[in-house]
């Protein structure tokens, strides 16, 4: 029996057992003086799973200080579940992304699963109906064995869950690169929809009033799961494989609706996920934000297996439970809701007036600590940050075009590269269109969803160019939001917000916490331009496999408005005769692009520059466009250049092309990643007046005839099927696993 | 005409079918849960897609037996139409409502995206809004929608007009003869593996599948309103 090993609160101090949980020296020093004692071996689990980067922030929490978090539309902002943004009539949008890196490089079917049933569960807590999914993923090249293993196991695992559960993955995004060799990026976002009159907050206020524990049962899988988040990823990681949970999705569609059912019942005080550090950080958190404690009884706590210590149920992550707090004497009506679901429901405390949360296990006090230790009072490090070297080298550096021989073979090339080629094979295997509100289906630049009843719908998309963020993260930052909302408006929409899941290395280097400070302050300045506050995230530190970090991965989570369904606009072109424009100047910049990393097997120098006001002007004239009915399709460019956005704007048309002229040099006009660029298609009757609006070059035209035909100062540089250039963009990742 | 929307733990394409009959059919539709004892007050039954009990074990293999079935076998016996989608037709089949089963699709991957079908027999209560031959747009998403039966029951199926849907086309899951629906012998219980539900609105890609509602919104309207 485990109960007989736990150490003793004088070993845990001699035998310096508490940094095997994660705490340094200082910290079991500050746990000793809050409590006035030596914490016994379930205090110190309690310390250490709070106190881990992944619950308390205390590497990262003056950086989140720098984003906006208010707007008008802002309901909630970060904190709770998930944020919230009004959108009108009563209604508002829930959303929130969050990583389950470390689980996925170690269990990746399980750890991408679980990612998505934690996100889902954040998203309910606050009363929300899950209505969407969205990923953003980053693997290493998928030349290695390992990596396609990684890469089609997460898949699985995120197919697996949604499909199940019944929430439709609809979008994301997946790149490929070495740095994420042996860590790859696994982020999940969801998106809910609530009634103002719905919102739920995750406290547990009223003396005396009950704390229930509602869904599956507790096991030992996840123990320490925050803490193993926590730290790098080395050869031994795969000894943490128990850290990682075992996700049931159909346990979870139970505890949704149940739980959905529940927020109507004024019986309802306070509810809450129990995510990382589960039972600690739910009935912590619940107490903390309520100003209350919580003492709970864990002898009522319902156990999967036999035997289980109070440690063990306090710090284990078993999947699919939440904790709810209810007005007293209602214990009733809400076991006789759960158990239509067939789901446990049952008192394990009270909601106590000293701020302590007490635990009572086999007739003893197991643990006694105060809530806003646990909670809100967790260390803060500010710690030491240093350019790198390599930064200063890369931005001296000129930009120079890559030599490219033939540019059309290139630009088929770059259409193979996996980070651009269709993600079919990906997006075929998830359910994309339950539920039935899917207009825009993955492969457009945003998602995008009616909201049923209404005329509206809603635009959602993740977005993060790592490669530039490594180069340049303060650029790199601004980047990821700008490229996020120019995606939210070619769809038709209005920027709401952003949530943000800040992947990074280890923060105990100077380099790496430079990396997170100008991400964020480029993140932050964009954010402001934009008009799209920070309503809620997660931070993913120790991205690191033996010593070597991934490059630095803000992965923005953005949500837009779309006012009627009418304004909705994908990337395809729809008719012969429809008149190409280009809004956007073009430069030669080649930092971070395909191109270069395709020629050159690498990347260096100075990423795209970013001009936050000319970004936002051409983004309000393209969407005043789409708003004027002037618009049939609109792209923005990105990896790849106008070469790569307008070959994928022809794919999909069954039988179109296009036909444009460039004026710079061919390179550069073909491939350059210049900011701030769209290609739209339009009808030739709304010319003048999309000029008017826009200010866009027209470059040619949509043709009857499926090919793709680029000039270039008059010369022809590339003249073939669509045909070619569409089988090697959709066959690629499947050609490349197989 | 009333529907009823049979729901099991798990299902999840429920308020699919339900908003496909009630906002863009006009009929009227009910959840029933999966513990109702009595179905007589519907006048047809619809079986929604989703994972039955998770479907860990095969699928629809729990969920047939749910106190609801015994009144949904009750009701294909009365001759009412009856409608299993993806899980739903796992589960008519696990019922023996329908002959044959289902294997994991032949690259046991899930699958997601819209497929043509031909209309195999337009002369059903479920097809007569339908041309023969005629080839509709309507989404697939399922793990295990290889249907096979043995040769016996295929010549039955074939013969006797039973096989309603065939893929057009690339088969998507390796089914027997490019199966993609079929009915019983009395032709009023029809299993599916896409989704009709999916495909009533052109905003959402196709509005296809509305005309099998109609259908059954016609036979039962034939048969049932004696004096106008």
């Amino acid at each position: 029996m485990s109960l007989l090993l736990e150490p003793t609160a004088q070993n845990i101090k001699e035998e310096k057992l508490y940094r095997e949980v994660g705490l340094s020296d200082e910290e079991f020093g500050m746990v000793e003086s809050i409590l006035g004692r030596l914490p016994n071996w379930t205090e110190l689990g309690l310390f250490s799973v709070m106190w881990s980067e992944h619950c308390s922030y205390k590497n990262s929490k003056p950086l989140l200080k720098k984003f906006p978090v208010t707007g008008e539309r802002v309901l909630q902002g970060p904190g709770e579940g998930a944020g919230i943004v009004d959108i009108g009539d009563g209604q508002a949008v829930a959303f929130k992304i969050e990583s389950h890196n470390h689980p996925s490089a170690i269990e990746p079917y399980q750890g991408a699963a679980t990612g998505v049933g934690g996100i889902i569960r954040d998203v309910f807590s606050m009363g929300a109906r899950p209505i969407a999914i969205l990923n953003s993923l980053r693997f290493g090249e998928l030349d290695s064995a390992r990596v396609r293993y990684l890469f089609e196991e997460v898949v699985a695992g995120i197919a697996g869950y949604g499909n199940c559960i019944g929430i439709p993955t609809v979008g994301g995004e997946i790149q490929f690169d070495a740095s994420y060799d042996g860590n790859p990026l696994v982020n999940a976002m969801c998106v809910g929809l609530i009634d103002h009159k719905d919102i739920q907050k995750g406290q547990a206020k009223g003396v005396g009033n009950t704390v229930m524990y509602v869904g599956a049962k507790t096991g030992r899988d996840g123990i320490h799961g925050a803490t193993f988040a926590s730290e790098e990823l080395s050869d031994s990681s795969d000894e943490k494989r128990p850290a990682v949970q075992v996700g049931d999705p159909f346990m979870e569609k139970l505890l949704l609706e149940a739980c959905l059912e529940l927020i109507k019942s004024d019986a309802l005080i306070g509810i809450q996920d129990m995510g990382a550090a589960g039972l600690t950080s739910s009935s912590a958190e619940m107490a903390s934000k309520a100003g209350s404690g919580i003492e709970m009884n864990l002898d009522l706590v319902p156990q999967r297996e036999t035997g289980m210590t109070g440690y063990e149920m306090m710090l284990s992550e078993s999947q699919e439970r939440m904790l709810i707090v209810i007005e007293k004497g209602r214990e009733n009506e809400i076991q006789e809701l759960f158990h239509k679901y067939d789901l446990d429901a049952v008192a394990v405390g009270h909601v106590t007036d000293d701020q302590h949360l007490r635990l009572i296990h086999k007739g003893e006090t197991i643990a006694d600590v105060p809530v806003d230790a646990l909670a809100e009072d967790a260390p803060v490090y500010h710690k030491p940050s240093t350019e790198p070297a390599y930064f200063r080298e890369f931005k001296q550096m000129n930009n120079e075009e890559p030599e490219v021989e033939n540019l059309e073979e290139t630009l088929l090339a770059l259409l193979k590269q996996p980070t651009i080629a269709s993600k079919e094979w990906v997006y075929n295997q998830y359910d994309y269109q339950v539920r039935t509100n899917t207009v825009v289906t993955p492969g457009s630049d945003a998602a995008v969803l009616r909201i049923r009843g209404t005329e509206k719908a809603l635009a959602m998309t993740t977005d993060c160019n790592s490669r530039y963020l490594y180069l340049d993260p303060e650029t790199g930052g601004k980047i990821a939001v700008a490229e996020a909302a120019r995606n939210i408006v070619c769809s038709g929409g209005v920027p709401l917000a952003i949530t943000d899941c800040l992947n990074f290395g280890n923060p105990e280097k100077p380099e790496i916490f430079w990396q997170m400070e100008k991400s964020v302050d480029g993140m932050s300045e964009a954010c402001n331009v934009l008009n799209a506050p920070v309503i809620g995230g997660n931070v993913s530190l120790y991205n690191e496999t033996n010593g070597t970090a991934v490059y630095p991965t803000p992965v923005v989570g953005m949500v837009g408005l779309i006012e009627n369904t009418k304004h909705i606009t994908t990337q395809h072109f729809k008719d012969a005769g429809d008149l190409i424009y280009l809004i956007g100047d073009t430069e030669t910049e080649f930092g971070g692009s395909e191109l270069q990393k395709y020629v050159h097997g690498r990347i260096f120098g100075p990423s795209p520059a970013l001009d936050l006001e000319k970004e936002k002007n051409h983004q309000a004239n393209l969407l005043a466009a789409i708003h004027q009915g002037l618009v049939k399709s609109a792209h923005d460019l990105a990896e790849g250049g106008l070469a790569v956005a307008l070959a994928e704007s022809t794919f999909g048309t069954n039988g179109l092309g296009a036909e444009v002229d460039t004026e710079d040099s061919a390179v550069t006009a073909l491939f350059s990643e210049t900011q701030s660029r769209f290609i739209v298609s339009i009808d030739p009757q709304h010319k003048e007046a999309f000029e008017a609006v826009t200010g866009g070059k027209h470059i040619g035209q949509v043709t009857a005839q499926a090919a793709l035909m680029i000039r270039n100062k008059g010369q022809l540089v590339v003249n073939r099927p669509v045909k070619d250039f569409e089988d090697s963009w959709r066959g690629a990742i499947a050609c490349l696993l197989n | 005409m009333k529907f009823a929307v049979i729901v099991f733990p798990g299902s999840n394409c429920d308020i699919d079918m339900f908003h496909a009959i009630k906002d863009e059919l006009g009929e009227e539709a009910e959840y029933v849960w999966h513990d109702a004892e009595d179905l007589s007050g519907y006048d047809g039954i619809l079986l929604p897609g989703g994972f039955s009990y998770g479907d860990y074990l095969r699928s629809g293999s729990i969920a047939r037996f749910s106190n609801v079935m015994k009144e949904v076998v009750k009701a294909a016996e009365e001759g009412k139409p009856v409608l299993g989608v993806c899980n739903g037709f796992q589960i008519l089949l696990e019922a023996g409502l329908l002959p044959g089963a289902m294997l994991r699709n032949k690259e046991l991957k899930f699958m997601c995206r819209t497929v043509g079908l031909v209309v195999e027999n337009p002369n059903t209560m479920f097809t007569s809004a339908y041309s023969e031959n005629q080839v509709i747009q309507i989404p697939i998403a399922h793990g295990e929608g290889n249907y096979y039966c043995d040769d016996a029951v295929y010549n039955e199926l074939k013969e006797n007009g039973r096989i309603v849907f065939t893929y057009e086309g690339l088969n998507p899951n390796g089914s027997l003869g490019n199966i993609a629906g079929i009915t019983n012998a009395k032709g009023n219980v029809l299993g599916m593996m896409p989704h009709p539900e999916r495909a009533v609105d052109a905003l959402l890609g196709s509005a296809d599948g509305l005309s099998l509602f109609q259908s059954i919104v016609k036979h039962w309207r034939d048969s049932n309103v004696i004096t106008a």
